[in-house]
């Protein structure tokens, strides 16, 4: 399934390229903080997944990274430099960001919504069409078909798709992702999760990918992060999870795709 | 000239004015809504606080709105006039403007505001998360997002603007109301019809390009968009032409509510109009309004009467003679606005209390002072002005009198009120031709409570030594006496054979040139 694109990777190095040091956010009108003294550090080319059940601040904490939310504490560095002095348009602009439901702009065409950011950054008109048609080529919607059409008039997967490229088209090293594929059905959503693993590794993108969904976050994590109540619980590869899960709340997570495994096989096993 | 023909002459001028009118208050409206309701997307106190006020303001009267902006201008007038040295023009034009400015804003503040705030939540964070900027996430996302429901908003103020603009006519600006005011003052259903379909016709075509535009945003359809804006210049741009090509600073000829002054400002119409000046009317003006407006330069030229003018605007309450008093007005007027008073046309057109003859003889009533006995058990019909006027506090202090009951009419509604037996008596106007067709019996005023009602001839101070406008209007002073004024009244009031004010006009100007 060779993609036609070409590769702007850089070599995922080791270096740290987001850290977030001690960060808390609290709203007006609640005692529980969201989000509670959490540190984490992802490096260059990493694939990070956040877990937690409903509540649990993986979301804020992702958002916080683009400061759409800002913190109520704490240092965010990105690529060493201080995240919350610095412009957050700026920062935005040099991110790209996929939730769920695609939030695609429902005045704009296909190619109008995958260009916004770099005609936003006043990259040149040639320079943003050609750009588009490498970006459709590579979420596989086909320009010539779909270039002009409205996002009513696509699906959600392909709506998703379009999010997908309008995130990568400033060419941005970091990838934020919120349950991008979470409103999807299954077969659809597990297609586009194994693609954008795919595209992570070929662009050679840090990737910070928010979901509930735990057999996802085990097939496509570099590592896995959990949060539970505002704070992070664990972090660490899929298999240093399942081999040594830091209490019984990681314990019963990390081991839901196995067990759900079982009972299929259990079930299925019993039909004639 | 059939009816139809003399409103298809006046349609030029009237649909210009009106055009004019109501594209300047739906713009200046527009203006100020929608900064306003962007503004209270982002503060939602303003919000509470600019939709309440556009809601209480579309509470008021329409009427009521466009006549408060007359004395408020003309104070704020006179006071820049005292303080900064210069004043501006408090009737017509700027407070019909405002009202109406005022007026428009509610339905485009109120589809704004919702509109904004129905944008999708998720597209808005996609704004931000894409890198726009507050002003870039409004002007690329949520404007564009929100235009259909805030051109929905559009199209109903310019309905409302377009309908409330034929009230502009009584605060002296000309409008397509000057069919409706008019032709109900003199019972021509013609000119009230006419006016009535070309406003209609007017709001609806505006309408239906407004909803091309609303269609076109809608469905991003640029040939809709296109279309729609060349059809609203073309409108506007065909109407706004006979004012365009007519520019300079025509003479304003006023006139007050009701037939008589129609006439006569027909008549001094058509007297500059062949010396070759350039006019135009201003009519349904009120009694006080009207003489403020010729010192102010807002008027040029109309016909008052001494009564008035010595009661109300001299507040003077002594009798010195008919001779005196209009030699007192003449020299007042100068003194005090440098207004010129050319003098009397000849005739006298006086407040007279008015009862059918059958009444007054079964109650033996013959002046005042014989109705000041029985007026407790009468009904008394006015037009809108008599009861709050001075002439009117005058008589009731002379005679001692007190109605039972008290109504108002427009001045025709008036006699058709005496004569079903709806009032007893009425307050009639002595040059009035039904007097004489329905054969009422004027009461005499003994105590001389009554100031006499000369009709007389008045020049704005800009023109009062215009030679081209005195010349031409001079041949009229002393040229029209009690019994063609009411002819020519009656000519217009009466019901079977009803000629129009202009015909009236022409025929007056037929009598004093023979």
């Amino acid at each position: 399934m060779g993609f036609r694109v070409q590769v702007f990777a850089r070599r995922g190095g080791d270096g740290a390229l987001i850290e977030l040091i001690d960060i808390s956010k609290a709203y007006p009108g609640s005692d529980v903080p969201a989000v509670r003294a959490l540190s984490l550090t992802v490096s260059d080319g990493e694939f990070l997944v956040l877990v937690g059940d409903s509540g649990s601040g993986k979301t804020t904490t992702l958002n916080m990274i683009n400061r759409l939310i800002e913190p109520s504490a704490g240092t965010i560095r990105i690529d060493g430099e201080d995240a919350l002095t610095s412009d957050p348009v700026r920062l935005r602009r040099r991110m790209g960001y996929v939730f769920q439901g695609a939030g695609l702009f429902p005045h704009m065409t296909v190619a109008e919504n995958v260009a916004v950011t770099p005609r936003l950054l006043g990259w040149a008109k040639d320079a943003i069409e050609t750009r588009v048609d490498e970006l459709l080529n590579l979420v596989r919607l086909a320009p010539a078909e779909y270039r002009a059409r409205l996002p009513r008039e696509l699906s959600g997967g392909q709506q998703q798709r379009v999010a997908l490229a309008r995130a990568l088209a400033a060419r941005p090293k970091i990838m934020l992702m919120d349950e991008p594929f979470g409103a999807l059905d299954p077969l659809i959503r597990d297609d586009l999760a194994d693609e954008y693993r795919q595209i992570h590794d070929t662009l050679g993108l840090t990737t910070i990918f928010v979901t509930h969904d735990m057999t996802e976050a085990m097939l496509h994590g570099d590592r896995i992060a959990v949060m539970h109540d505002g704070a992070l619980v664990q972090i660490g590869t899929p298999n240093e999870l399942l081999a040594s899960p830091a209490d019984d709340f990681v314990r019963a997570l990390v081991e839901t795709p196995k067990k759900r495994a079982r009972r299929l096989t259990e079930v299925l096993g019993t039909e004639p | 000239m059939s009816d139809i023909a003399e409103a298809w002459s006046y349609l030029p001028l009237y649909l210009s004015s009106h055009v004019l009118l109501s594209a300047s208050a739906l713009l200046l409206g527009l203006l100020l809504s929608l900064p306003l309701a962007i503004l209270a997307t982002r503060y939602r106190w303003l919000g509470g606080a600019v939709l309440g006020f556009a809601g209480i303001v579309q509470t008021i009267p329409s009427l009521a709105l466009l006549a408060l902006f007359y004395p408020v201008l003309l104070v704020i007038s006179n006071f820049t006039q005292d303080v900064f040295g210069f004043g501006f023009r408090a009737l017509g034009f700027l407070p019909a403007l405002l009202a109406l400015t005022l007026y428009s804003m509610l339905p485009v503040l109120r589809n704004t505001v919702t509109a904004l705030a129905n944008v999708d939540r998720g597209v808005k964070m996609a704004a931000r998360g894409v890198g726009m900027t507050p002003a870039q996430s409004l002007r690329l996302v949520e404007l564009p997002l929100a235009a259909p429901v805030i051109m929905a908003g559009i199209r109903t103020a310019a309905v409302w603007v377009i309908g409330t603009a034929t009230l502009a006519t009584p605060v002296g600006q000309t409008s397509l109301g000057n069919f409706i005011f008019t032709g109900l003052q003199i019972e021509n259903w013609v000119f009230v019809t006419f006016g009535v379909l070309s406003a209609a016709a007017l709001a609806l075509a505006i309408d239906r390009l407004l909803a091309l535009a609303e269609a076109g945003l809608a469905l991003r359809s640029n040939p809709r968009i296109v279309a729609a804006l060349a059809g609203l210049a073309i409108v506007v741009g065909a109407s706004l032409y006979p004012m365009l090509a007519s520019a300079g600073h025509p003479i304003v000829i006023g006139a007050k509510n009701f037939d008589e002054q129609y006439i006569l400002g027909r008549l001094i119409a058509n007297r500059l109009d062949a010396a070759g000046l350039h006019t135009t009317e201003r009519d349904d003006l009120g009694s006080s309004v009207i003489f403020r407006a010729l010192a102010a330069g807002d008027v040029d030229v109309y016909v008052d009467y001494t009564g008035t003018l010595w009661t109300n605007a001299m507040k003077r309450t002594d009798a010195p003679g008919r001779a005196a008093v209009i030699a007192e007005i003449a020299d007042w007027v100068k003194k005090t606005y440098g207004v010129r008073d050319l003098g009397t046309l000849g005739f006298e057109n006086a407040y007279a209390l008015a009862m059918r003859k059958e009444k007054a003889d079964a109650l033996h009533i013959r002046t005042l002072a014989d109705l000041a006995a029985h007026a407790r058990e009468l009904r008394i019909g006015g037009d809108f002005e008599i009861f709050s006027r001075p002439e009117w506090k005058a008589v009731m202090r002379a005679y001692g009198m007190r109605f039972g009951v008290r109504r108002q009419y427009q001045p025709n509604l008036m006699y058709a009120a005496l004569m079903s037996g709806d009032v007893d008596v009425i307050t009639a106007f002595s040059s009035d031709g039904r007097i004489a067709q329905y054969g009422l019996t004027v009461l005499t005023d003994p105590r001389g409570a009554l100031p006499p009602y000369d009709a007389i001839l008045l020049i704005s101070p800009a023109h009062a030594n215009d030679t081209k406008l005195i010349d031409a209007l001079k041949p009229l002073i002393g040229r029209i006496d009690l019994k063609t004024m009411q002819q020519a009244n009656l000519m217009v009031d009466r019901t079977d054979d009803k000629q129009s004010p202009a015909q009236a006009a022409r025929w007056i100007e037929s009598r004093i040139t023979r």
